[in-house]
């Protein structure tokens, strides 16, 4: 037993550790800066972290590495904790783009007194539930999964309810926290029977061990069913949402942007790597359930969508939507799914999410510049903006138009057409109808806020214009960017994680 | 010379974004300019194009582009022309022009005149894209660029007194349409993953080799189904009349002329060849419901009140006689549904345009209030009304009758896998719906045009038609006529392509 010893390879671990050692940087930092100064810098310190972890990424793409193996020679192959491939920093790097514009969109939040977000916790929380995400892409046994799904989970609950004195804020915090701990209660249940019934917390050996009909016991059964329970509730699946939108409309909006973006990832990664890593040998009982859960989801998410009179309640309840919409090409694997085509799955899994958060950190990046000034936040407030901040609203609109999946927001359609044809290609007819039906309903209320902007103003000097601040500019600028290019080359976006995930995958 | 192509497409866009980033006072007053000198250089473009296609070769596609876009999806940018497509995009880039033309001095209702023009030339990229696109993936993008332009077009410059219904029937546009084209997506990904590629020409080659029967029939009731409600065939229409009548002139003539077409365009140069043997299955369903709506449309008429609404009912018949002609599945009833739908596109453009001036000079187009006798007020005017209805009920020599006569001669001797006797039921309901075409027809004519004139004297503004408006509507009318003594014009560039197609 050697494995105390073992030699880790730094370089296969480098992004997670540049953006946990940003974050103690930024903690730290923020005990001797003088408040005056400290937004400023901090905000510079964790972007700078979070652009030097991008780096790690762009040096390990197209690698596949591996490190804390344990096992091989007698005891059988080597299985290793945490694995890097193109999945990986395919998840790690929309991560990583998802939280420097959420840094840098929270730097405006910082610096205004109304808004009264502490920088230097701001920071470091958002840093280190980042570092749970990228862990997770790579986690490849159950006990990091869950570890790393924790430290997601556990500073958005302090970031949820991160303005002081404030009521709001408080009870999101609350029912986010309550449902969370509920969940990873129920999915470390769940690991545990995984657990008991095949010996293993290695996926690709509880895949091995589930691979034998004999090793698929009630008890495994139930196992992995209250495993996905957990997960589902990250990425705000239905029955798992009703935190959604309560908790996004008490938080802040970058904290909201966030939620929807950075954390939905992170648990659609432990999804699919959990169900296709460990589970395969159960695809004919999670395919369906996910792909009855994609329906319901999005079916849901849409509905309640209608009824919305505020900007972040809509944008939750549409986030919920495209939760239904990402669960899509798991819910087509069945038993016969083999395990390229899984990798095509995650592909367009993949090439969906990317796609989302672009469009919607665009999205939610224009509403926390116009809710600073409009603190109402209701649709109505939109009515004729284009009047006064025109650039704020023709991106809005292009990524609201594109999150119905319609022209001139084209990235839209292609995530439309990338999950409908996985549903079709897998045999699943009656999902890719379902996701046709949805995008109907998806598109009226987007189609009437949109509208709403570029109406006539009711009373044009009521509103003052303003200046946007520098950063949010920025943040709102490169999501708009990287939304424009995965409509003209939507390649980008279909290729972040092609089928072929390397041998150890 | 591929360039061509994508310079019909690129024009349109650069002047809509042209027009989006010009200051706004400078973008105002140049609009309607901006706008013109777009279509014009589209035209030119287009009949660039049809200069160096070669004609004696029109089945085979020219002018073809291919770049791989997305290989992971399998989607490429793929156009190209053949004297199917060349056709639909020449009336295309004319009808743009002409409405572009027209709105040079006659402003839609409701102001915001750039962002009018810029909406329009959006449709136009849209529109030529479809007809040009031979990648089905490519196509449905193109497809989806006109919904929510025309949108807009219908909610903001529609119906001046009319705000909440004009909406209203915006958003029954886009919802239908947005419904009928994603069950078309999935019907072509479906496609797609059955026979390994999206390229139209490949998969027209094949002809469904390849495909069993089950999968034809599944992508055929789904491509079909979608397609159908675009163009739109009975009981998918109830979203026309109530567009057609609260859009602006503009709106209508490009929903008619050219928006219905992409439907049936999408029958002919998709359904048919890609899943012939679906097409099959489902063709007695289409041709039954076609026929249906020919008599459909034709006894609506009669209940019209409304000179726009009447017009817009006359489509659902006429598109009826359009897939009427695909349903049949033979070389003669294509030609004819692509003959009736150019015709379609000529006349009942024309016809929303008179339609239009109509109501610009009155206030209304409700027959009880216009009253009778526009020859002796208007008599140009009047003198066009009863063109552009002779020409609707088909009368030998315009261009309305031939395509219509060519899907009764396809429905007269269908296909040898179909059923011959119900086809001739088939046709027999036709006639009787174009009978009734003809009597409603004239029966407007009599009633707006001949009679006393009633309410001449209570009218503002008198004025007969314009030059101006001669000199847009010219062309379409001028069309009409060749079309109608020339035929072959068309026909010897669509048949070529049709030969090849169906069972």
């Amino acid at each position: 037993m050697n494995w105390l010893a073992q030699t880790v390879d730094w370089l296969t671990v480098a992004p997670a550790l540049a953006v946990a050692g940003t974050a103690l940087a930024v903690l730290l930092a923020d005990l001797w800066l003088p408040a005056k100064r400290a937004p400023g810098v901090l905000t510079g310190v964790s972007v700078a972290g979070v652009l030097i972890a991008l780096v790690f990424v762009g040096l390990l793409w197209g690698d596949a590495r591996a490190t804390f193996c344990t096992g091989g020679g007698d005891a059988g192959f080597a299985s290793c904790s945490y694995v890097v491939n193109q999945l990986t920093l395919a998840f790690q790097g929309i991560v990583l783009v998802g939280t420097l514009v959420v840094l840098l969109l929270a730097n405006a939040d910082t610096r205004a007194v109304e808004t009264r977000l502490p920088a230097g916790e701001t920071g470091f929380l958002v840093l280190a539930s980042a570092t749970g995400a990228l862990v997770l892409a790579a986690g490849r046994d159950l006990a990091t999964i869950i570890v790393a799904l924790e430290v997601v989970s556990l500073p958005a609950f302090a970031l949820v309810g991160l303005r002081r004195r404030d009521r709001r804020d408080a009870e999101a915090a609350l029912t986010f926290f309550i449902v969370s701990v509920v969940s990873v209660a129920v999915m470390i249940y769940g690991v545990s029977l995984v657990y008991g019934a095949t010996g293993a917390l290695h996926l690709d050996r509880i895949a091995v061990a589930l691979d034998d009909p004999a090793g698929r016991t009630s008890l495994a059964g139930a196992g992995v069913l209250l495993t996905l329970v957990g997960l589902a509730f990250k990425v705000g699946a239905v029955p798992f949402h009703f935190w959604v939108p309560d908790t996004y409309s008490g938080a802040p909006v970058v904290v909201a942007t966030y939620l929807a973006v950075v954390s939905k990832a992170a648990g659609l990664v432990g999804l699919v790597l959990v169900v296709s890593h460990g589970f395969p040998g159960y695809a004919h009982v999670w395919g369906p359930a996910v792909g009855v859960l994609a329906v319901l989801t999005m079916t849901l998410g849409n509905v309640a969508a209608l009824r919305q009179r505020t900007a972040i309640r809509l944008l939750a309840w549409s986030s919920v939507a495209h939760a239904g919409y990402l669960l899509v090409p798991l819910g087509v694997a069945s038993a016969g799914t083999t395990g390229g085509q899984l990798g095509e799955a995650m592909s367009a899994t993949v090439a969906y999410l990317a796609i989302y958060a672009a469009l919607n950190l665009a999205a939610f990046g224009v509403v926390a510049v116009v809710s600073r000034h409009r603190p109402g936040a209701t649709l109505e407030e939109y009515r004729g903006l284009v009047h006064t901040e025109p650039a704020s609203a023709v991106v809005l609109g292009f990524s609201l138009l594109a999150l119905a999946g319609l022209p001139p927001g084209v990235a839209g359609l292609w995530a439309k057409v990338v999950i409908i044809d996985s549903a079709v290609s897998g045999g699943a007819g009656w999902l890719a109808l379902a996701v046709a039906v949805n995008t109907v309903i998806g598109l009226v209320y987007y189609l009437r806020w949109t509208v709403l902007m570029f109406s006539a103003a009711p009373d044009r000097k009521a509103v003052p214009t303003y200046d946007v601040p520098a950063t949010s500019g920025i943040a709102i600028g490169l999501a708009l960017a990287a939304g424009v290019v995965f409509s003209v080359l939507p390649q980008l976006a279909f290729g972040l994680a092609e089928a072929n995930f390397g041998i150890l995958g | 010379m591929t360039t061509l192509l994508h310079l019909a497409i690129a024009l349109p866009l650069a002047g809509c974004i042209t027009l989006a980033l010009l200051p706004a006072p400078t973008g105002r007053r140049l609009a309607p300019t901006v706008g013109l000198v777009t279509s014009a250089l589209t035209l030119l473009v287009v009949l660039a194009v049809v200069v160096v296609f070669d004609r004696g070769d029109a089945g085979r596609v020219q002018l073809l582009a291919d770049v791989e876009w997305a290989p992971t999806l399998g989607l490429s940018w793929r156009l190209g022309v053949d004297g199917l497509s060349l056709p639909f995009v020449v009336l295309t880039a004319l009808l743009v022009f002409s409405c572009l033309l027209y709105t040079v001095r006659i402003k839609p209702p409701g102001g915001r005149l750039r962002a009018f023009v810029a909406l329009v030339l959006l449709l136009e990229v849209g529109m030529i894209g479809t007809f040009l696109a031979l990648d089905l993936v490519l196509f449905f993008l193109f497809f989806e660029v006109v919904l929510i332009p025309m949108w807009f077009v219908i909610a903001w410059w529609g119906e001046p007194k009319d705000q909440p219904g004009r909406v209203a029937a915006a958003n029954t546009f886009i919802l239908y349409t947005l419904l009928g084209s994603a069950i078309m997506l999935v019907g072509f990904l479906y496609v797609g993953s059955q026979a390994g590629t999206f390229d139209m020409l490949e998969l027209a080659r094949r002809g469904g080799d390849g495909l069993s029967a089950n999968v034809q029939l599944l992508a055929a009731i789904a491509i079909v189904g979608g397609l159908a409600v675009k163009v739109p065939l009975w009981p998918l229409h109830t979203w026309l009349p109530d567009a057609h009548a609260k859009a602006p002139t503009v709106g209508s003539v490009l929903l008619a002329g050219v928006l219905l077409k992409m439907g049936s365009y999408g029958l002919v140069r998709i359904a048919v060849p890609v899943v012939p043997d679906g097409v099959r299955q489902i063709a007695p369903v289409l041709g039954g419901l076609a026929a249906v709506g020919i008599v459909y449309g034709a006894l609506a008429c009669f209940a019209q009140r409304d000179l726009k609404r009447l017009v817009a009912y006359s489509s659902v018949g006429h598109m009826g006689f359009v897939v009427l002609g695909v349903a049949t599945m033979t070389p003669a009833g294509l030609n004819g549904s692509v003959f009736a739908g150019l015709a379609h596109g000529l006349i009942t453009g024309l016809l929303f345009f008179l339609a239009g001036a109509v109501k610009d000079r009155h206030g209304t187009s409700e027959f009880d209030e216009l009253g009778g006798g526009m020859y002796a007020r208007l008599p140009r005017l009047g003198a066009l009304v009863t063109f552009a209805a002779i020409a609707s009920l088909g009368l030998p020599g315009l261009a309305g009758f031939w395509g219509e006569l060519l899907a009764i001669v396809g429905a007269f001797r269908p296909s040898a896998v179909l059923d011959r006797p119900y086809f001739l039921v088939l046709l027999t309901v036709a006639v009787i719906g174009a009978v009734l075409t003809a009597l409603y027809l004239l029966v407007t004519v009599r009633r707006v045009c001949q009679g006393e004139d009633s309410i001449g004297p209570r009218l503002p503004v008198l004025g007969d038609v314009t030059r101006h408006e001669i000199a847009s509507w010219g062309p379409l009318i001028a069309l009409t006529v060749l079309l109608g003594l020339w035929p072959g014009l068309v026909l010897t560039l669509v048949d070529p392509v049709m030969q090849g197609v169906g069972l």
